[in-house]
C-alpha cells in the first residue's frame, strides 16, 4: 500500500508540470495584457510599457517561464499583479470560505443522494423511482446559476428568510456563518445529489440482485439491515468514485457559486484573477485545483481497499 | 410538525444565531456600498482606472477641488497667490491639517506629490514642462516658479479625475512613480482600513475623527468634507443582478452604477432613490488607429463622422433618452468650453458624403477590423450600430467580439489587424477626464507616445501646447475652438454623445452630492 501511495504521489509531479507548462504558455500566447488594463483608460503608450516592465512582462516568454518555474520549485508562487500580495497570502486567505462551500456540499448532497438512491432502487419502477430520477435528470439539465437564482428569489427575496449574498468567516460566529452558506450550499448541492443518487440507485439495483441478498433476507435480516449493511456496503465502490469524479464537478460550481452568492473564496478569485488577466494568480489557482483533484483521485483508490478488502495494492 | 414548520424553525434558528454573531460588527452607522468594480490596486497616481480615483478621494484629499459649478476652489489651500508675471504660484496649506498617522501635513509633502504625480498624469507631464522649480518655503508654503505662464496650474492642481493630485507624505511620494506605493497614509476624510481589505470581498473605511473640514459647506468636490458615518464598506458584487437583489433585499445601501436595464425594478421600489448624481456624465468614443490603413488616411477617418449619427448609438446603448444627450461639443456640453465649431454638418449619417470622402481617400474595400466588447453592458451594442452605419457608408467590416480585457490588452497592439492588431474600437469616458484639451487623452496627438490609436498631428500638438499656455479663458476657450475644428478635419477620434449613469440607493440615505467621482462625505444615514 504504501509503496503504492509513493508511486502515485511521484506520478504527480510529471502531471503537475504538464499543467504548469500548459498553463503558463496559454496565458502568454493569448491577446492578454494586464499591463494596459492595469494602466487604465486614459494611460499613455509610454505609461503601458513602464507597467509591462515594471511586472516583467517585457521580457521574452522562455525567461519568464524560468523565473516563474524557479520560483515555484522554491515554494513561491509569486505576487499578484493586481493586489499588491503574494499569491499564497491571497490563496491562504480564500480557502477557508471554499473549504467550508465544499464540505457543506458534500455532507450535504451525501446525506440527501445516497437514502434518495438506496430509496429509488429499493422501490425500482414504482413512482418514488422515477421522481428520484426525475429530480436526478434535472439536477443535471440546470445550470447552478439558474438555481440559485431561483433559491434567492424563493428564500430571501420572497420569505426574506437567508441573506442574497455574501459570507461571514466561521472565526466570527458558527451561526453567521451556517446562516449564509444554506443558499450556496443547497445550490451547488444539487448538480452533486443528482450524480450521487443516480449511481448509489444502479448500483444498488446490481447488487440488489446478488445470490448474497437472497439469503441475507432467507436468514430473516430486516429490510433496513439488508439495504444499509450488505447491498450498499457491496454498492459502495462506484459511488465513491462517483463522488471523487464529482470533485471535479464541485470545482466547477464553486467557481459559479462564489460568483453569484458573492463568496470571497478560490473560486470567486479565479474568476476575478481571469477577468484581469492576473497571470501568477491564475497559474497558481489551476495548479491547487490540479493539485487536489489529483489527490482526491488518490484518496479515492485508497478508500477501495476499505470498502472492499479484495482489493489490494 | 410540517414541512414548512421545521424549515422556519430551522432557518429561524440559524438566524438568531447569525445575528447574534453579527451584533458586535453593526456598532456604529455603516454605510454598505458597491462600487463599479472591486479595489485591486490602490496607488491612484500608478493607475488611471477609476476605481482607484474613488478609493483616493476617501483617503487623500487635493490642495485644489472642482465645485458643483466646475470652478476650481481651494481645499487643502488656504490661499493661492500668483506673481503679477504671473511666473510665480504661492500656495499656503490651511492650518490643523494631519496625516492620518498624526504628523502634520507639510509644504514639503505637498511638493513631493506634486512631482510624483507631474510625472505620471497627462496635464501634470504638461505642467511640468512649464515648471521651473516646486519648492516649500516654509513649513506651509509652497512656490512654484514657472519658466513661462501657463493656466495649467489651477486646471491640474484642482483635476477632479483620473490622475487626481492626492497629497501625500513626503515618504510616500517619492516612491518612484513608475512603482506601487505601499503605505496609505492620506489626510482624507476617511481611514483605509488596510487589514480589513479582502479584494474580492470588502473594502473597509473609517471615518477620519481629525480630519478638520474646511468650513464651507460642500459643494461638488470642494468645501467642507464632512463625515456623518462611522464606517464605509465597499462590497465587491460583481453580477447585477444580486446587486439589485441586495439592494431590494437592505443588504446594502448604494450601487454607483445599477445596469440601466435594470433602472424600472429598482424603481418600482418605494425604498429605492434612483438619481444621477454626476451631473456631466460620460462620452462615447470611436477611436481609429493611425497606423494601419484605411485609418492612416485622414480622408478615411473624416467620413466617420459624416457616417455617423449620435443617436443611434445612444439609442442602441442606453435607450431611455433620460439618461442621454447628443452633443456635438467635444469638450462636453455646458461646460466652458463647449463648442460645435467644425462639427456643424457632422454626425447626420450623410452617406453620400462619407462615400465620396472614402473615395478621394482612396479606401480599397479591405474589411476593417472593428473590436466590440461582449462584457460591458454600457459598450457592447455600440460596435454593432459602428458596423451597421460603417457598412452603410460604403466600409467593409469585420467585427470581432470579445471580453473587455481582450480588448484593452489588444487595442496596445500595433500590429497589423492580421497580425493580432485593430483598425477601431469604442469605449467611454467620463466626462471630466476631457473637459480640456489637455486632460483629454484622445487629443494627445504625439505619435508614439499618444494613447492607443497612436494619432500624429503637429497641428494639434502646438494648439495644445498654446493652450498650455494660455491663461486668459476667453483666449483658452478660442483655441479649444481651434483644436475641435482640426480634430474634426485630421479624426483623432469620433465622439458619440453623452451619457448618464444614476446610482441607486435606499431612502434612509441622504446627503449625496453633486460631483464627477462619489464622494460620500456629507451621506448619511436616517
Amino acid at each position: 500500500m504504501f509503496a503504492f501511495i509513493l508511486k502515485r504521489l511521484l506520478a504527480t509531479i510529471p502531471v503537475m508540470l504538464i499543467v504548469a507548462v500548459f498553463v503558463f504558455l496559454m496565458l502568454r500566447l493569448t491577446p492578454n495584457d494586464p499591463a494596459a488594463i492595469i494602466a487604465g483608460d486614459t494611460a499613455s503608450a509610454e505609461q503601458v510599457a513602464q507597467i509591462r516592465a515594471s511586472l516583467g512582462l517585457d521580457k521574452p516568454i522562455l525567461q519568464q517561464f524560468v523565473i516563474w518555474f524557479t520560483r515555484l520549485l522554491q515554494g513561491d508562487l509569486g505576487e499578484s499583479f493586481f493586489f499588491k500580495k503574494t499569491v499564497a497570502s491571497l490563496i491562504a486567505d480564500r480557502i477557508e470560505p471554499t473549504l467550508s462551500l465544499s464540505i457543506l456540499t458534500i455532507l450535504l448532497a451525501i446525506s440527501v443522494a445516497v437514502p434518495l438512491g438506496v430509496l429509488a432502487a429499493y422501490k425500482h419502477g414504482t413512482w418514488v423511482d422515477r421522481i428520484v430520477m426525475g429530480f436526478s435528470v434535472m439536477g443535471f439539465s440546470v445550470p447552478a446559476f439558474v438555481i440559485g437564482y431561483v433559491l434567492i428569489y424563493i428564500f430571501s427575496i420572497q420569505l426574506n428568510w437567508l441573506p442574497v449574498q455574501g459570507y461571514q468567516r466561521i472565526g466570527e460566529g458558527v451561526g453567521g456563518w451556517l446562516y449564509r452558506l444554506v443558499l450556496p450550499s443547497l445550490t451547488l448541492a444539487v448538480i452533486y445529489v443528482a450524480l450521487i443518487a443516480r449511481m448509489t440507485r444502479t448500483s444498488m439495483l446490481e447488487v440488489l440482485g446478488e445470490d448474497y441478498i437472497r439469503t441475507a433476507r432467507a436468514k430473516g435480516q430486516s429490510e433496513r439491515v439488508v439495504l444499509f449493511r450488505h447491498a450498499l456496503r457491496n454498492a459502495a465502490v462506484p459511488i465513491v468514485t462517483v463522488i471523487g469524479i464529482g470533485v471535479a464537478l464541485l470545482i466547477g460550481g464553486v467557481v459559479v457559486t462564489e460568483s453569484v452568492f458573492t463568496i470571497p473564496g478560490l473560486g470567486r478569485l479565479t474568476v476575478d484573477a481571469v477577468l484581469a488577466r492576473d497571470f501568477p494568480t491564475i497559474q497558481a489557482v489551476i495548479l491547487l485545483f490540479s493539485f487536489v483533484y489529483v489527490m482526491v483521485n488518490l484518496l479515492v483508490d485508497v478508500a477501495y481497499t476499505f470498502l472492499d478488502p479484495r482489493i489490494r495494492y | 410538525m410540517s414541512f414548512m414548520k421545521t424549515t422556519k424553525l430551522a432557518v429561524a434558528a440559524v438566524a438568531a444565531l447569525a445575528a447574534t454573531a453579527s451584533m458586535a460588527l453593526a456598532q456604529g452607522k455603516t454605510l454598505r456600498v458597491v462600487m463599479h468594480s472591486d479595489l485591486k490596486i490602490v496607488d491612484p497616481i500608478w493607475t488611471t482606472a477609476y476605481i482607484v480615483r474613488n478609493h483616493g478621494y476617501m483617503i487623500y484629499d487635493t490642495l485644489f477641488s472642482q465645485d458643483e459649478s466646475g470652478a476650481i476652489k481651494p481645499q487643502m489651500a488656504e490661499k493661492h497667490e500668483v506673481s503679477a508675471d504671473q511666473l510665480t504660484h504661492t500656495i499656503t496649506l490651511r492650518d490643523g491639517l494631519a496625516w492620518h498617522d498624526g504628523a502634520p501635513v507639510t509644504a514639503e509633502d505637498c511638493t513631493a506629490s506634486i512631482k510624483r504625480w507631474g510625472a505620471r498624469d497627462s496635464v501634470g507631464q504638461k505642467l511640468m514642462s512649464f515648471v521651473d522649480t516646486i519648492a516649500a518655503a516654509d513649513a506651509k508654503t509652497i512656490v512654484i516658479k514657472l519658466k513661462s505662464p501657463t493656466g495649467l496650474v489651477l486646471l491640474g492642481l484642482g483635476k477632479p479625475s483620473s490622475n487626481v493630485p492626492f497629497m501625500m507624505p513626503k515618504r510616500v511620494a517619492d516612491t518612484d512613480p513608475t512603482k506601487q506605493i505601499e503605505d496609505f497614509t492620506g489626510s482624507g476624510p476617511f481611514i483605509f482600513k488596510k487589514d480589513e481589505w479582502k479584494p474580492g470581498d470588502k473594502t473597509v473605511y473609517l471615518k477620519n475623527e481629525k480630519y478638520k473640514p474646511r468650513a464651507e459647506p460642500a459643494s461638488g468636490l470642494a468645501g467642507g468634507k464632512v463625515v456623518k458615518v462611522d464606517r464605509v464598506e465597499w462590497r465587491a458584487i460583481s453580477d447585477q443582478q444580486q446587486i439589485a437583489n441586495a439592494l431590494l433585499a437592505g443588504e446594502i445601501d448604494f450601487v454607483e452604477q445599477p445596469k440601466h436595464d435594470l433602472v424600472p425594478l429598482y424603481k418600482k421600489d418605494p425604498n429605492i432613490v434612483v438619481k444621477d448624481y454626476s451631473p456631466l456624465g460620460n462620452q462615447y468614443v470611436f477611436r481609429m488607429n493611425w497606423t494601419q490603413p484605411p485609418f492612416n488616411n485622414p480622408k478615411v477617418r473624416q467620413a466617420i463622422f459624416y457616417a455617423f449619427n449620435q443617436k443611434d448609438f445612444l439609442d442602441g446603448v442606453i435607450g431611455n433618452p433620460e439618461y442621454y444627450k447628443e452633443c456635438k461639443a467635444m469638450f462636453i456640453c455646458g461646460t466652458a468650453l463647449a463648442t460645435e465649431k467644425g462639427m456643424e454638418d457632422k454626425f447626420t449619417s450623410n452617406f453620400a458624403k462619407a462615400k465620396e470622402l472614402l473615395k478621394e481617400g482612396g479606401y480599397d474595400g479591405s474589411p476593417i477590423v472593428l473590436m466590440q466588447s461582449t462584457d460591458l453592458d454600457v459598450l457592447t451594442n455600440l460596435a454593432p450600430v459602428a458596423k451597421s452605419l460603417l457598412e452603410k457608408a460604403g466600409f467593409k467590416v469585420d467585427m470581432q467580439s470579445m471580453d473587455w480585457q481582450t480588448l484593452v490588452g489588444r487595442r496596445v497592439k500595433k500590429d497589423a489587424p492580421s497580425a493580432g492588431g485593430w483598425n477601431a474600437a469604442l469605449t467611454s469616458w467620463v466626462a471630466a477626464d476631457v473637459t480640456n484639451p489637455i486632460s483629454a487623452a484622445f487629443l494627445n496627438a504625439s505619435c508614439e507616445k499618444a494613447a492607443w490609436g497612436w494619432p500624429c498631428d503637429e497641428g494639434i500638438e502646438k494648439l495644445r501646447d498654446e493652450f498650455a499656455r494660455a491663461t486668459d479663458p476667453a483666449k483658452q476657450k478660442a483655441i479649444a475652438e481651434a483644436i475641435q475644428v482640426r480634430v474634426s478635419e485630421v479624426g483623432t477620434h469620433v465622439y458619440l454623445g453623452q451619457w448618464y449613469q444614476p446610482q441607486a440607493h435606499h431612502k434612509r440615505v441622504v446627503g449625496f452630492l453633486s460631483t464627477p467621482a462619489p464622494a460620500f462625505w456629507n451621506v448619511e444615514l436616517k
